[in-house]
């Protein structure tokens, strides 16, 4: 018999700490089978953010750095600067990237980094436990806005990758979800796309994943993806959101 | 740039060159004065030796950039003053605890807050006491002239990857904008620096890497946390210095660093010329961390008089406080918040409390 799905060699053979319907799981595997099949294992450096995804370095095997929160891309900066034939990613939360990391990534993204940043949306903080991210959604409660978030009092949700759209230097910015299997296909074909853009030295590449948080949003695996297709990417909607050919 | 020849130039400068001399080939900074002259020379001298100068959106950002450049392997530094320092503490902190490299220069302006852009020594308490959040030290050195600028920004280089460290430069305003003649030291391979054998290069052919500072199980963090704390008791052993400077003979001795010790050396020539039996010399502290306390304990074995001058409101006082456990008596004199006195200013207040003390010693 043939065997057609195993372990991709870039991950490691651990149990993961995240929770059950968690997108984490997904998206790390995602990143290990494109680290095997583009044949980067070995060239790969990532930064992982602080926040759930921090424990990354258990499971993916490869080099990495740990950054101070929202410092990832500035980090990044000075590993790819230095190590520019290397492939360099950081690994984000919406609270890491878009409320303390807002400047750095607008401006690694302006400077044109040649970095890839893997930016999970699932609108809440999810280590801290379900805080309300600069990504939740307006009326959606949390445990700093009980009552549901309001425009009057948190502003609307921040649209990360129609932000960076508007600077010069993204080259490659995609917006997907992890929420079907389709999705989840789509999710990979646009990593990779962004290592491509990457190894070309083609400028900034940033990938946007819904993705859910069960245990914060209070739902089931199956609620939380039907929430993601039906509320969230109406919010946030998915495609490429600028591409610039490369 | 021609080296080993002596010329004339601004301390900024100065550090800049020997820092690219010690093969310093990353700068990330963000403008503040009084110390913008340093990241105006990286960004004109960087690109010429093949290096990488980046005027980054914040200090935040700059030192993380730093710490990025330092994990991949190269020799990193940033500069700021004071206010600026105050936001890199974030990553010396971080870097403290991963054990990576770096320079960082402090060109220290009044404070607090915004405060001013005239030369002050205000930062002494941060700069030596960790200065970010948990239990960590850094080396501080402090320089008293654009030549030794040059030669502590060297070793600092050194320094910092002897021992996996960040290491702070203190100067101030003054030091930073005064010209001087200056020999830029010539970088010879150190062949005692222990190999970087924790670098990101990618896991080709080893073991994935991880740098970290994250260690959640608390055992495991409190042995981080001796480790470092040994490392730190080595540094103190090793890398102690001072000057002293007409001690020989002193009744009194002068602790002062940086500019306020050149300031002393004036006032302490200008007293001894004007009465020769005047008795005064200089203690001068160029590691504020780790602080000399020795010499200040064999110094009271043959003076118990001791004069601090600072131009703070009194930080390193309490070290001398330290230092000397009770024993001999302290004469605290201060100008805070960019007030630089003249050595004759300096030398009524010190020759008033020398006088007063010698009456006191005579009954």
């Amino acid at each position: 018999m043939k065997k057609v799905y195993s372990r991709p060699k870039s991950l490691r053979n651990v149990s993961m700490h995240y929770c059950p319907g968690c997108g984490h799981s997904i998206i790390h595997r995602l990143i290990a089978e494109l680290l095997d099949e583009m044949n980067l294992q070995d060239q790969a450096i990532c930064v992982p953010p602080a926040g759930c995804a921090v424990l990354a370095y258990n499971y993916i095997d490869i080099d990495m750095v740990e950054a101070p929160h929202g410092r990832a891309t500035a980090v990044a900066t000075g590993v790819k600067r230095v190590r520019p034939d290397n492939l360099v990613f950081s690994y984000q939360g919406d609270g890491d990237l878009a409320a303390i990391g807002t400047a750095e990534a607008l401006h690694a993204a302006n400077r044109g980094e040649h970095i890839t940043v893997i930016f999970v949306n699932n609108a809440v903080y999810g280590m801290t436990g379900g805080q309300m991210a600069p990504t939740s959604l307006i009326g959606q409660k949390t445990t700093t806005s009980p009552h549901g978030r309001t425009v009057a009092n948190e502003g609307p949700p921040i649209r990360v990758c129609e932000l960076m759209a508007q600077l010069g230097g993204p080259s490659y910015l995609e917006r997907v979800s992890v929420s079907s299997p389709a999705g989840v296909r789509k999710t990979k074909a646009a990593i990779k796309k962004a290592f491509e853009y990457q190894i070309k030295k083609s400028g900034f590449s940033l990938v946007e994943i819904l993705s859910p948080c069960p245990t914060n949003w209070k739902m089931d695996a199956m609620a939380s993806c039907a929430w993601i297709d039906e509320v969230m990417a109406k919010e946030f909607p998915l495609g490429v959101i600028k591409e610039v050919q490369c | 740039m021609t080296t080993k020849t002596k010329q004339l130039m601004y301390g900024t400068h100065a550090a800049g060159e020997a820092a690219i001399q010690a093969g310093c080939t990353c700068y990330f900074g963000y403008p503040i004065t009084p110390q913008n002259e340093l990241p105006e020379y990286m960004s004109r001298r960087l690109p010429e030796v093949g290096g990488i100068f980046i005027q980054a959106e914040s200090e935040l950002a700059s030192i993380n950039m730093v710490l990025g450049a330092s994990v991949a392997g190269a020799r990193a530094m940033t500069s700021s003053s004071s206010p600026g320092i105050s936001l890199k503490q974030e990553g010396i902190s971080f870097m403290a605890g991963m054990e990576l490299p770096a320079v960082i220069v402090n060109i220290m302006r009044g404070g607090p807050g915004l405060g001013n852009i005239a030369p002050a020594q205000s930062d002494y308490f941060q700069a030596t006491r960790g200065g970010g959040h948990g239990d960590y030290r850094t080396p501080v050195l402090a320089p008293a002239s654009v030549q030794e600028l040059a030669d502590l920004t060297f070793l600092a280089f050194d320094l910092a990857d002897q021992y996996r460290n960040p290491v702070l430069i203190l100067g101030d305003g003054m030091l930073g904008q005064l010209m001087e003649p200056v020999v830029i030291p010539v970088r010879k391979k150190n062949e005692a620096l222990p190999e970087k054998d924790y670098i990101l290069t990618g896991a080709k052919d080893r073991p994935a890497r991880l740098v970290k500072s994250l260690i959640l199980d608390v055992k495991e963090m409190e042995d981080h946390n001796w480790k470092l704390h040994r490392k730190y008791q080595r540094i103190e052993q090793n890398e102690t210095r001072w000057e002293s400077y007409r001690m020989e003979d002193a009744e009194m001795a002068v602790i002062a660093y940086g500019t306020a010790a050149r300031i002393a050396r004036g006032a302490i020539n200008r007293l001894r010329k004007e009465d020769e039996n005047v008795r005064i010399g200089l203690i001068r502290p160029i590691t504020l961390w780790p602080f000399p306390a020795k010499a200040l304990r064999d110094a009271v074995k043959k003076t118990g008089d001791f004069f601090v001058f600072e131009l703070s409101a009194g930080q390193m006082v309490e070290d001398v406080r330290l230092a000397l456990e009770g024993r001999g008596k302290i004469h605290f004199y201060g100008r805070p918040g960019g007030v630089v006195p003249t050595p004759a200013e300096l030398a009524r207040s010190m020759a008033r409390h020398y006088y007063q003390s010698k009456r006191s010693r005579k009954k």
